[in-house]
């Protein structure tokens, strides 16, 4: 019985490894053969005919994506540019939680047209999908306690337990900068402030935006030192959305010439910078 | 890492993750067997205060979701709460120590009243002390009877230390997690990490069916 019960799991795990790797087609998508990849591609027009844009937002981050506890409405840039396409489109604006780690996968499995989540564009994303051009520039900062005197730049990381969170960025700069800092990873945003509240981390490092929401529920928290990085936020797209881009490029400038992103800019993210509302340079 | 220092990240990340499963199972075992043992024979032979104490932490314990009771030491022992440690991984293993603790104590106390106490009667009555009639006697055919129950929970220890990733342990699933965001969505590491358990769980199923028959009762 033991004998069979073995030879049944692995023929199983056979099967995983063989249905990962035959899901993904001849590498097309320039990734490893394992990942799952779902055929095709959003289009407008198949968006017009499933009568819903879907979009990958987050929940949890304070002028981007936010649910607000009084009314469980999604706020923020993210979710409204999500709603502008959607309007543009003439179809429904559906928001779905797309946490760091699980913005990738939601593209290729298709679970969504378009994730719109402070994600940053960089060469090793851009060779796995397609993003919009920029809509906002961030840049990683440090959030730690105002009465933490020894923390004033990304070098002051080394040897201090650094939360963050799983499959961002920001993960992979602290590495590259702060080599001996201790990461200790979360799957959000909410659980890393929550840590450096408790003391379980002495700084926090994301974009400084994530940390602006930070500050408002940790009021005895502040910014350490300037941003380290600069963060260029694109909207993200399965490999081979040409068409989709086009579209969302388009509406992106139009929306900057005819003041709805300067609009959406103020009601959302003008409390926490100072910075101008001018849609960044195509790259 | 010096030993690994010729791996890529990504594979010393998983061989970190691996050790961590492992030390997260070994220390969370050890404890939850001394947490066990003593509470079973305070159950069996305690008082009444003593005994009804051990069924409030058995039935407490083990009727809370796991999750959440890692969540409370995390958040508890933090330098801002207890200020006993940062550390997730100490969390996760006094988590994981008491949780399981609570069901080697009902698989020790079955094993104990699984020996009829008329025994302890025969083998005092034939000279040996109440500790040797324990010793020599109840304890043989207790431990008998704990092997299977016991090998069960601790694959399901193994299993439940994938949990400690939710308060930010870097444990065999988180480490997937991180491989595969770095990858940009591979799943491969999901893959590795099935294997990697069983590498775990598989010995401990054959070595307890083998102890099993050793210890078995000739009947």
């Amino acid at each position: 019985m033991k004998r069979i019960t073995i030879t049944l799991g692995l023929a199983m795990a056979l099967a995983a490894c063989t249905t990962a790797g035959t899901a993904s087609p001849g590498g097309s998508a320039g990734g490893s053969p394992s990942m799952i990849i779902v055929e095709g591609v959003s289009t407008p027009q198949s968006i017009r005919d499933k009568g819903t844009l879907t979009c990958g937002v987050k929940f949890d981050v304070v002028g981007f994506g936010f649910r607000n506890p009084t009314n469980n409405e999604i706020e923020g840039f993210d979710a409204d540019i999500c709603r502008e396409i959607a309007e543009e489109l003439g179809v429904q604006a559906e928001l779905i939680e797309a946490v760091s780690a699980n913005r990738t996968p939601f593209l290729n499995e298709r679970r969504v047209d378009l994730v719109i989540s402070t994600f940053t564009v960089n060469a090793e994303r851009l060779a796995l999908m397609d993003f919009s051009r920029p809509y906002y520039i961030a840049g990683q900062s440090i959030l730690a306690k105002t009465s933490d005197t020894s923390i004033s730049s990304v070098a002051d990381l080394n040897g201090k337990n650094v939360c963050s969170v799983t499959g961002s960025t920001s993960e992979a700069n602290v590495r590259a900068q702060a080599p001996e800092a201790n990461l200790v990873l979360f799957a959000t945003y909410t659980e890393a402030g929550q840590a450096l509240n408790d003391g379980r981390c002495n700084a926090v490092s994301t974009d400084d935006v994530i940390l602006f929401g930070l500050i408002d529920a940790y009021p005895d928290t502040e910014l350490k030192g300037e941003p380290f990085t600069t963060e260029a936020y694109g909207i993200g797209m399965k490999k081979g959305s040409t068409e989709l881009k086009t579209f969302v490029d388009d509406l992106l400038a139009a929306m900057d010439s005819d003041g709805r992103y300067e609009e959406l800019w103020n009601t959302n993210i003008a409390p926490y910078t100072d910075k101008e509302p001018v849609l960044p340079p195509e790259s | 890492m010096g030993l690994f220092g010729g791996l890529d990240a990504n594979s010393q990340l998983f061989i970190q993750g691996y050790f961590t499963t492992i030390t997260l199972t070994v220390a969370a075992l050890g404890s939850a067997l001394v947490i066990g043992t003593v509470a079973a024979s305070a159950r069996v032979w305690g008082g009444p205060v003593v005994q009804s104490f051990v069924r409030g932490y058995v039935e407490f314990f083990r009727n809370t979701p796991l999750l959440v009771q890692l969540l409370f030491y995390a958040v508890l022992l933090a330098p801002a709460n207890l200020n006993i440690t940062r550390d997730p991984m100490v969390a996760a293993i006094i988590g994981l120590s008491i949780y399981t603790g609570a069901y080697v104590t009902e698989v020790v106390r079955s094993g104990i009243i699984s020996v009829d106490p008329r025994q302890i009667e025969a083998a005092r009555s034939l000279g040996l002390s109440q500790l040797e009639a324990l010793r020599f006697v109840v304890l043989p055919q207790a431990i008998r009877t704990v092997i299977p129950p016991l090998g069960n929970l601790s694959i399901a220890l193994v299993k439940n230390t994938a949990i400690a990733g939710g308060i930010a342990a870097t444990d065999l699933l988180k480490v997937a997690g991180i491989i595969e965001s770095r990858t940009g969505g591979d799943f491969t590491p999901y893959i590795a990490i099935l294997v990697a358990y069983w590498t775990l769980t598989l010995p401990l199923a054959w070595a307890v069916s083998r102890l099993e028959r050793r210890l078995a009762f000739a009947r």
